[in-house]
């Protein structure tokens, strides 16, 4: 991997590690689009506190919004790549735990 | 950025004879990652296992706890001594109703070099593209799912603590 593109994946990484905002990603790759309301009553955190997670999650580019009527409804920017880069997210965790339990075993 | 692909590169302060037998030894292997293994790690073999929670952290091992006895399966690609180990193998197949065989495998590759003090261990992991986007979905709400317990149980440690009412 380049750096370049390295550097750009760092807003997706930041974006999915979070418990809430991964919980969002998750409804949404399976159920999207649904409005704000939802995802704050799945979420169980306040409109303020779901509103601030999602504009972090717009600004990663994993997913977008469109005004409909009197709600904002939020979607899965393409769902595959999201799907994709989310699941790669999750390897990834895995290996930074697995590694470290290599280093406590060997240092 | 590549969906095909993780890279991670460790310092690690241990000889690297030290490292080598922690990722080439199956008993030694198998103490950190989680996994009680059968036989040695042969080049172009299978090698077979169970899951087992992990001895080199008790948190991460209460996580593993209802995984235990899950079948646990590698296929040994490359075993150059002190250098490079990899193997072939079904990401997080932590579903004990599917059958993953038919499915295409990740190559993990270790591959080891001198540093000054220690030791540099690159880890990759590739072939992500062609894991099926439905097991991917499956393993997102898996580990959603661990996130979601974590989070009550620290919930339900700071209430008892008192210090959140």
């Amino acid at each position: 991997m380049h750096a370049t593109q390295l550097t750009k994946a760092v807003p997706i990484f930041a974006a999915l590690g979070d418990p809430v905002r991964l919980a969002i990603v998750a409804r949404l790759c399976s159920d999207g689009p649904l409005p704000t309301i939802t995802l704050k009553d799945q979420t169980g955190v306040s409109r303020q506190g779901v509103s601030k997670h999602l504009r972090l999650l717009q600004q990663s580019g994993l997913v977008r919004s469109a005004r409909e009527g009197r709600d904002r409804v939020w979607r899965i920017e393409t769902r595959r790549i999201a799907q994709a880069r989310t699941y790669l997210a999750l390897m990834s965790a895995q290996w930074d735990a697995r590694l470290e339990r290599l280093r406590s075993f060997v240092e | 950025m590549s969906s095909d692909q993780i890279e991670k590169k460790i310092f690690l302060k241990a000889p690297r004879e030290r490292v080598w037998h922690a990722i080439s030894d199956p008993s030694h292997y198998g103490a950190w990652f989680g996994v009680e293994i059968d036989g040695p790690f042969v080049a172009g073999k299978e090698a077979t296992g169970r899951i087992v929670p992990t001895q080199a952290d008790a948190e991460v091992a209460r996580l593993q706890e209802p995984y235990r006895g899950m079948p646990w399966h590698i296929v040994v690609d490359r075993l150059e001594p002190m250098t490079l180990f990899s193997f072939r193998w079904h990401p997080y197949a932590i579903d004990p109703n599917r059958d993953y065989s038919k499915e295409p495998m990740t190559l993990v590759t270790f591959a080891l070099a001198d540093a000054e003090g220690g030791t540099l261990l690159t880890v990759t992991e590739s072939g992500f593209d062609q894991i099926p986007p439905d097991r991917r979905a499956k393993a997102i709400e898996a580990n959603n799912g661990g996130w979601a317990h974590q989070t009550r149980l620290i919930d339900k440690y700071l209430h008892l603590q008192g210090l959140v009412s």
